[in-house]
């Protein structure tokens, strides 16, 4: 084949004399960090009686790569204890981390957080701060924990939900920006 | 009577010079574009005056000349007049080359055929430029469609793909003008960056079959050429305004040409269409507006034995993508798809929001061609091409509003093309082709290159050569090498890099690597090889057959090299494979056709075999943190594609006609012994016309079309946990939708104005009973119905 690359060159010649003035070869592309992408959600629940943090996260640093998100649940809750919840979304694929909770803010009536407990799992959960129309937004929460039990917990980011809504994912659609499911024991 | 005078002229002139002289002229007059003999050309020499008529099959002599050197002027009603010189010396034989202008005007405005072939052994479908124009708001696809054994693969109403035979995107090659078109085709939510308005004419060819364009058209080629200039003085345009109820839109086309007798011409023409969201029987089909803008430009000079030309498309779209088929993960698609109807209906609104495309496509093309006595034509030709493809989805943040996609594909080519008559009976068509092609993904996008940045060498070279054994057969073949050569600079995600086990195989092509990412510089090369060896039969003169075998081989395109990454509108992460090798298709194809004007039919089976198909398919779900995605990974398999396609038409009264189209094919994948995904269901159309010309040509068309339910399909359900629920769910994406029947009607009534202008108001109803249906082929069926009952009205200006 060498000899038709060869016999190639003259033909391309001319073209190349005009085509290769933007991208020379010797160029390295621009390397693309996601902007978007959300690879870590930190769920904080601090306990009212002011003992230690309980922290669930979900990371997933390669985004939509082929690598499974890690999980953690850093204890078990306390049995009618109310915790003061706060969620954390991250984009860790950039240097420093980009808080994209901080966005969700800046548009909070298109965003909505939302608490999904299975019938297993005793606890209780109630979304504190509104969004700039007054309704849910769902960043601050508190979580009751009921009788002992043990369940699934998810957090679901929604984009565009309808609202207000009735507090169920069905009714308020949207778009899954970010979702968690975490295995949770009440004790 | 003349012809008495003609040979009183002969008798009288020939007595006078006979004393000395004694020699003869003879041979034949014939077409220079295809070599068709001309019946009833004059020749007269000048001088002595002496003329003569060409017989029935294009011969003549003329008698009584001595040796030295005529003047002969030859006519033919449908050409420009040409003097000759032409030294006689004895019994001399000349064949004289006319242009077949004028002809081939009336034929592509009177009946719409164009005179050049462009295989001679596939069977062509054309579509006129009357029907053409009935399709003026609409797009290529949808003009296609109306062909049996086209298809279209839609995302929505606006961006339609046409599909031959099953195949599609890079399978199917589409030369504009001249040009094989560049614009990022290997998409199948792409549309053809094509005015439908721009076409004089398309011709449909389903088969690897015409070489000069390519070989890798595996599907098939389309040809859209603008319509022939006369080299007469004269101008003349059309105007066509057309407005519709769906979109509540109208779309105006208007072109203007002028041409001069000594083949000097110029054309302009320009398109804007513009149409809000449209809508479905019960409700609106939230952001599917479009708005199209499209000018061309046409000059050049058309002589006989040389010509040039310089043409200038550009080619501008904005369409709207349906608002509820922007998703995120699994569950997001279980609602979606449970939900009969779609998640988000708005008001009715022009307004195209994200997620949208806004594609620009700019064609540049510059030709000229010679030609030599007793050689051939040798045509140069140079284009450019620069396709600039923007899409944006529904973002947040800072990115809101920039575009997810912002690819920038430059083309330059250079063709130099041979054509001769070897002899009476044969002709030569061979060629050579050098293409560069350079890719830039903006990486200010904030989003990973869907297309990674590229450089691209072609180099092509074809002969193909028929050869007429007598009057009833006719054979042809050819063959045609490329090689391809491709430089890569892509950045892989480290874990899909080590995931693929690339990092074991192809550790020598790593440019850099960073903490998540790792640059690579892949640099694949293929040599394809194809072919065409053809024969056709006139059995009288009714019946005809084709026989085809087309060898096509196609260099897999850069989405299935390349592809890595979350494909919002399709809701699926899709993934290539650097190892693929080119696939190979054996097409035969044969066509059995009756023409005539009372009965004509035309059915055409076929059987194709790829080797090495590339087909895309789900393999797993992968979890993130947006939830759970399908995943659909690119790999070979050997296909097979069998079917049929039927055409008859029959003038069951005075006036009436019935026109009917069935088609089916089927897809096999051989090595997994499964259906093929995204074959056409079975379908046929039904219609009756009718057409009045002592009526001002009133044209009244009832036609039904029947879309079978697809029952062979893939089964790529995957089953999801939902936690809202806390059970499992099915994720149906496979389930065909049900068959459809819907009915169009289509008129139209030519009302003459002053001098030499007309117009011709066409009024047309489609889905007339506002059925609610989905298309099997429609990407976005799995979240709205096809669209509603639409009137539309046109009104066309010719002058």
């Amino acid at each position: 084949m060498k000899i038709l690359k060869i016999a190639a060159i003259p033909f391309l010649t001319a073209l190349l004399s005009t085509a290769c003035s933007s991208d020379d070869n010797g160029n390295i592309p621009e390397i693309v960090n996601e902007e978007e992408v959300i690879t870590t959600m930190t769920v904080t629940l601090s306990p009212e009686d002011n003992g230690a943090d309980i922290i669930l996260s979900k990371t997933d640093l390669d985004g939509d790569g082929p690598n499974m998100p890690v999980f953690n649940v850093s204890g078990n809750l306390t049995s009618g204890t109310t915790y003061t919840g706060s969620i954390e979304l991250l984009n860790e694929t950039v240097t420093p981390a980009e808080n994209i909770t901080d966005e969700v803010k800046e548009e909070s009536e298109e965003h909505q957080l939302f608490y999904t407990s299975d019938d297993n799992l005793d606890v209780t959960t109630v979304s504190v701060d509104n969004d700039s129309d007054g309704n849910l937004l769902g960043t601050e929460f508190t979580l009751t924990a009921g009788a002992a039990s043990t369940g699934t917990l998810t957090f679901t980011l929604r984009h565009e939900p309808k609202k207000p809504n009735d507090g169920t994912l069905t009714d308020a659609a949207g778009e899954t920006d970010a979702e968690a499911s975490f295995s949770i024991t009440v004790e | 009577m003349r012809n008495y005078v003609l040979v009183l002229l002969l008798y009288c002139s020939g007595s006078a010079i006979s004393q000395t002289c004694s020699n003869s002229l003879s041979g034949t007059v014939i077409d220079s574009h295809d070599g068709t003999l001309l019946v009833g050309a004059t020749l007269i020499v000048a001088g002595t005056e002496q003329s003569v008529d060409t017989d029935f099959e294009g011969k003549f002599t003329i008698s009584g000349l001595c040796d030295q050197s005529y003047s002969i002027q030859v006519y033919h009603p449908y050409c420009s007049t040409r003097g000759f010189t032409v030294r006689v010396s004895g019994d001399t034989k000349r064949t004289f080359r006319l242009e077949h202008h004028l002809e081939e005007l009336n034929e592509v405005t009177l009946q719409g055929k164009a005179m050049l072939t462009k295989t001679k052994t596939l069977n062509e479908n054309v579509i006129s430029s009357d029907a053409l124009e009935r399709f003026s708001s609409g797009s290529l696809g949808d003009a296609l469609n109306s062909l049996s054994g086209v298809s279209s693969l839609n995302t929505g109403n606006t961006v339609v793909k046409p599909m031959i035979n099953g195949l599609h995107s890079s399978r199917v090659l589409i030369i504009n003008n001249g040009v094989r078109m560049e614009d990022q085709e290997w998409g199948s939510e792409h549309a053809p960056n094509i005015d439908v308005n721009s076409a004089g004419n398309l011709r449909l060819i389903k088969g690897a079959g015409a070489l000069q364009y390519g070989g890798d058209a595996v599907g098939g080629v389309i040809v859209a050429e603008s319509a022939k200039i006369p080299v007469t003085d004269s101008l003349y345009g059309k105007t066509i305004l057309t407005g519709a109820s769906i979109g509540r839109g109208t779309s105006l086309t208007t072109q203007l040409t002028k041409s001069y007798k000594n083949g000097w011409y110029a054309a302009v023409q320009g398109t804007v269409k513009r149409f809000g969201d449209f809508e479905a029987p019960e409700y609106v089909l939230s952001n599917t507006g479009t708005f199209e803008r499209n000018a061309a430009l046409h000059v050049g000079l058309n002589r006989f034995n040389y010509g040039l030309e310089a043409y200038y498309s550009l080619f501008k779209n904005e369409i709207g993508i349906l608002r509820a088929s922007h998703l995120g993960g699994a569950e997001d698609q279980i609602r979606a798809i449970a939900s009969n109807r779609p998640l988000v209906i708005n008001d009715f609104t022009y307004d195209i929001n994200s997620p949208r495309q806004d594609v620009t496509h700019q064609l540049a093309r510059l030709k000229a061609f010679k030609r030599f006595e007793g050689i051939g034509k040798v045509s140069l030709q140079y284009d450019f091409q620069q396709n600039h493809r923007l899409e944006y989805d529904v973002r947040r943040g800072d990115d809101r509003n920039d575009a997810s996609l912002d690819l920038q594909l430059k083309t330059h080519t250079a063709m130099l093309d041979f054509d001769s008559h070897l002899s009476e009976n044969s002709s030569l068509k061979a060629g050579l082709m050098g293409r560069f092609q350079n890719n830039f993904a903006n990486p200010g996008t904030g989003v990973r290159r869907l297309i990674p940045d590229y450089d691209k060498y072609d180099f092509g070279v074809y002969a193909t050569v028929d050869y007429r054994l007598n009057d009833d057969w006719l054979v042809e073949a050819g063959g045609r090498f490329d090689y391809s050569y491709m430089d890569v600079l892509k950045y892989y995600r480290a874990s899909l890099w080590e995931a693929r086990g690339y990092d074991e195989r192809y550790p020598e092509i790593v440019v850099l690597e960073l903490d998540n990412q790792i640059l690579a510089n892949p640099e694949p090369n293929f040599n394809n090889f194809s072919a065409t060896l053809g024969t056709t039969y006139s059995f009288n003169d009714n019946y005809k057959m084709y026989l085809n075998y087309s060898l096509a081989s196609r260099a897999p395109n850069p989405s299935e090299l390349f592809s890595e990454g979350l494909h919002h509108s399709a809701s699926r992460i899709e993934l290539g494979d650097l190892d693929f090798n080119s696939e190979i298709g054996h097409k035969v194809a044969l066509t059995f056709q009756r023409e005539s004007d009372i009965f004509s039919f035309s059915v055409n089976p076929y059987v194709q075999r790829i080797d090495d198909f590339i087909v895309i398919e789900p393999t797993e779900v992968q979890q993130t943190i947006r939830g759970n995605f399908q995943v659909w990974e690119y790999r070979q398999t050997n296909a097979q594609l069998l079917g049929v396609d039927v055409d008859a038409s029959y003038a069951f009264a005075h006036n009436f006609r019935y026109n009917h189209q069935f088609s089916v094919a089927k897809g096999n994948d051989l090595s997994r012994k499964e259906p093929l995904i995204n074959m056409p269901p079975v379908n046929t159309k039904n219609a009756v016309v009718y057409q009045n010309i002592d009526l001002n040509n009133l044209r009244l068309q009832l036609q039904s079309e029947y879309v079978f339910r697809q029952n062979e399909y893939p089964e790529t359900n995957f089953d999801v946990f939902i936690p809202a629920t806390q059970t499992s769910e099915t994720v149906d994406v496979s389930t065909p939708p049900d068959a459809y029947h819907i009915l169009n009607f289509d008129s139209s009534v030519d009302i003459g104005i002053r001098g030499k202008s007309d117009l011709t108001v066409g009024f047309g109803i489609t889905n007339i009973l506002n059925t609610s249906y989905r298309n099997y082929l429609n990407r976005l069926r799995y979240y709205a119905d096809d669209l509603g009952r639409n009137f539309t009205l046109s009104l066309k200006l010719n002058y």
